[in-house]
């Protein structure tokens, strides 16, 4: 099964037009913006009841469909597994790869994809039955670990265990729910993966209070959208586009106030929102008020978060490192001017 | 006669139009277009690849073979044959040890399968109605079912019926114990002088096949049977046998290690103590066995029923008893039926073994095409890499069964 898709991708490669025009041009004569999402990793990317994708890192493929095109709903999403992502990408299945994907320097340079920014601050953690009676990582040695195949995951796993002179076992499974299911069933002690897919998968155990996550946050994962290799305006777009949605909850610009922002005194609001005589859009290949529509469409950055993973949904992850820079946080976006 | 021959006269034609009309000249033509289109259709590919790799900022090369691979891969057979060690290993290193767990898991499989399609296929022509009938469903329910949901099956059946990871369960009693982490069994070591008894079982297998030669000869000259079967079990059993015990015993088996005391996460089977197969090889084992014995089984039934009835009347007529006329008369006739389809069975199973992935058993597939193209990126050298080493094993289970199937040929006199 999964030869066939590399092979696809592969000969994908091979026969994607060589004299391909940008991705804007391709995306706007398309109408739709596509792009590769989770397997279903809630608050993230996961498809709700009626199979209409959401959660944050979907926000980001709206807000840029709606920024290029004006609508928000023009996009098409590919799910795809950890192990096909960048392949999809590079190949040109995909045009943007917003997939909870951390941000490194062999996948920036070595992958055939450039990485647009950060949408969520991550780090890797650990979780046990709580009737293992584990209270530290350290205490691991000899564990059974599930994780996703073709993640930092898999890696960084390994240094950690190296690093304190412990072994392990790892079993690594393609599809994230199954790896749920072999941790469910006892075949390993511990599922690792990035604190907030911890909080997400939990959510599909039989019991999730038996479960305990563990102190240790082990690596650093910025996770965030990804463009191909080789067209730097189509990711200029999706970066100035993150930027927009973060510099929008700075200057307090939300989706039911971005009309009426619109007439602010304030400059800073002005050149985001493309009032008056600013126009930043035109040299994206944009309408000058693209940033607006991306605001309109799925909120600033800090009511996309509340609404997909913050502390009133199923996750209940607090904005911690992800707040903005001025209330303690990470967020810092580079302006618009 | 004169009707046709005035119906094949052809017009006197010179030139362009004689040309066109030589049929050999035609074809020619054709075969040349053809010839063109597709050494284009290569070209532009290829150029095609190149553009996007350039447009990419990436480069055509095995380079990466010699990096180190930084990846833990679940303890298998391949892991214990290559001596995978993470961070010291090199990406050539995991390409073998995945093609390791892919021969292993493509041999086992094929070797039980076609001992249970056999099974089954004779089965399905036996006359007792029960005997019969469970054959027909097994075949019909397995080969109507798609591989990869019996893989799924397997899988979670294991888990199911398993003890928990701090239990053991008793797999075959005395030997294999199991729980939802895989199955534990003993594990041979040996020591010094062991190569004695090795030498000795490679001896004693020598002398065996001698002595069926020996026996056949004097039944062809004389007609005195021999008690081949005897002598060579006391040979391939008593010469070993000596030959470990003169040398002091140089073996010692280590047993799994169950600890039920201590902290939780010591509890259950020790790692590392033993020998050990993991629950993902074994559910693909299953799957893949069983599946494939159902199709072996019906060419196995098609084989013997290709012989036509009068070989086994005639065998019966000789008093020849049923057992013996299986063996003797009919198999060898249906083995030439047989084969060429069994070749493509055990193709198959070899190719389907790639479904390991779904479940995470490391083989080629989800390894190499899986694990290491995610960590290097180099998609049209690793899928190029992965085509070459299915051929071959393909060429070389077609080539060793063409062998096979010549061999039973010259039986025919």
């Amino acid at each position: 099964m999964k030869s066939t898709l590399l092979t696809i991708a592969a000969a994908a490669t091979l026969t994607a037009g060589a004299a391909a025009a940008s991705t804007l041009d391709d995306v706007k004569a398309a109408g739709k913006l596509k792009c590769g999402v989770s397997q279903g990793l809630p608050g993230f990317s996961n498809p709700d009841d009626s199979g209409k994708w959401t959660g944050l890192d979907v926000d980001m493929c709206r807000a840029v469909a709606a920024a290029v095109l004006g609508d928000a709903e023009a996009v098409e999403y590919v799910s795809l597994s950890a192990k096909d992502r960048f392949t999809a990408l590079s190949s040109g299945e995909i045009d943007i790869l917003s997939r909870n994907t951390t941000w490194t320097i062999t996948r920036d340079t070595d992958l055939g994809i450039s990485f647009a920014g950060v949408n969520y601050y991550d780090g890797q953690g650990m979780m046990v039955p709580a009737n293992l009676g584990v209270s530290s990582a350290t205490e691991l040695d000899g564990a059974t670990i599930c994780t996703n195949t073709g993640t930092t995951t898999e890696l960084n796993i390994t240094d950690y265990f190296k690093q304190h002179g412990m072994t392990f076992e790892l079993v690594a499974l393609e599809n994230s729910n199954e790896v749920v299911a072999a941790y469910g069933a006892g075949r390993c002690d511990v599922f690792t993966t990035d604190r907030s897919g911890l909080a997400a998968e939990r959510l599909k155990l039989a019991d999730p209070d038996a479960h305990v996550v563990l102190p240790e946050t082990i690596s650093k994962e910025p996770l965030g959208p990804s463009t191909r290799a080789g067209d730097e305006q189509w990711n200029k777009i999706v970066r100035w586009t993150l930027n927009a949605l973060i510099e929008a909850e700075e200057y307090g610009i939300t989706a039911a106030n971005a009309d009426e922002m619109m007439g602010s005194d304030n400059p800073s609001v002005k050149r985001i929102l493309g009032a008056g005589d600013n126009d930043y859009g035109a040299a994206l290949g944009l309408d000058k008020d693209w940033a607006a529509k991306a605001i309109k469409a799925v909120g600033n950055y800090g009511e996309s978060y509340e609404r997909n993973v913050g502390v009133n949904t199923p996750l209940k992850l607090d904005r911690g490192v992800n707040s903005l820079w001025n209330q303690g946080g990470f967020l810092y976006a580079a302006p618009i001017r | 006669m004169t009707t046709t021959n005035e119906v094949d006269q052809e017009p006197e034609r010179t030139g362009l139009a004689a040309l066109v009309y030589d049929s050999k000249a035609r074809s020619l033509f054709f075969q040349g277009v053809l010839a063109i289109i597709i050494l284009a259709m290569i070209y532009l590919a290829v150029q095609n690849a190149a553009q996007n790799l350039a447009d990419q900022g990436k480069e055509f090369g095995f380079d990466f073979f010699d990096r180190p691979s930084d990846v833990q891969i679940l303890t298998t057979f391949g892991t214990w044959l290559i001596g995978y060690v993470p961070g010291e290993s090199t990406i050539f290193d995991v390409l073998k040890l995945s093609v390791a767990n892919t021969l292993i898991l493509a041999v086992v499989g094929i070797f039980f399968a076609t001992i249970l399609g056999f099974l089954m296929g004779i089965m399905r022509l036996s006359n007792n109605f029960v005997i019969k009938g469970f054959a027909t469903i097994y075949i019909e329910v397995m080969r109507n079912i798609p591989l990869l949901l019996q893989i799924f099956f397997w899988n979670a059946a294991l888990r199911l019926i398993a003890p928990g990871p701090r239990d053991s369960g008793t797999f075959v009693p005395g030997l294999l114990q199991y729980n939802t982490k895989g199955i534990y069994g003993p594990f041979p070591i040996t020591h010094d002088g062991f190569y004695l008894t090795v030498i000795a079982v490679i001896i004693a297998i020598g002398a065996t096949i001698a002595y069926g030669k020996y026996a056949k000869k004097l039944q062809e000259s004389t007609g005195k049977q021999s008690p081949v079967f005897l002598v060579s079990i006391g040979i391939l059993v008593g010469l070993p046998a000596v030959v470990f015990l003169i040398t002091g015993r140089p073996l010692t088996i280590e047993w799994p290690n169950f600890v039920s005391e201590g902290p939780m996460l010591r509890r259950g089977f020790e790692r590392g103590i033993g020998s050990y197969i993991a629950p993902e090889f074994m559910a693909l084992f299953l799957a893949l066995t069983t599946y494939t014995a159902a199709f072996i089984g019906e060419i196995v039934r098609a084989g013997i029923q290709a012989v036509p009835r009068g070989q086994s009347e005639a065998s019966e007529a000789l008093g020849l008893p049923g057992g013996l006329t299986m063996r003797k008369v009919i198999l060898p006739q249906a083995f030439r039926v047989i084969i060429p389809p069994l070749t493509s069975q055990y193709l198959n199973l070899t190719k389907n073994s790639s479904l390991a992935a779904a479940i995470g058993y490391p083989e080629l597939v989800a390894v190499f095409a899986g694990t290491i193209l995610n960590q290097v990126g180099r998609a049209i050298e690793i899928v190029a890499v992965v085509i070459i080493v299915y051929l071959t094993i393909s060429l070389l289970t077609s080539m060793f069964m063409n062998w096979f199937n010549n061999r039973v040929k010259l039986v025919e006199r």
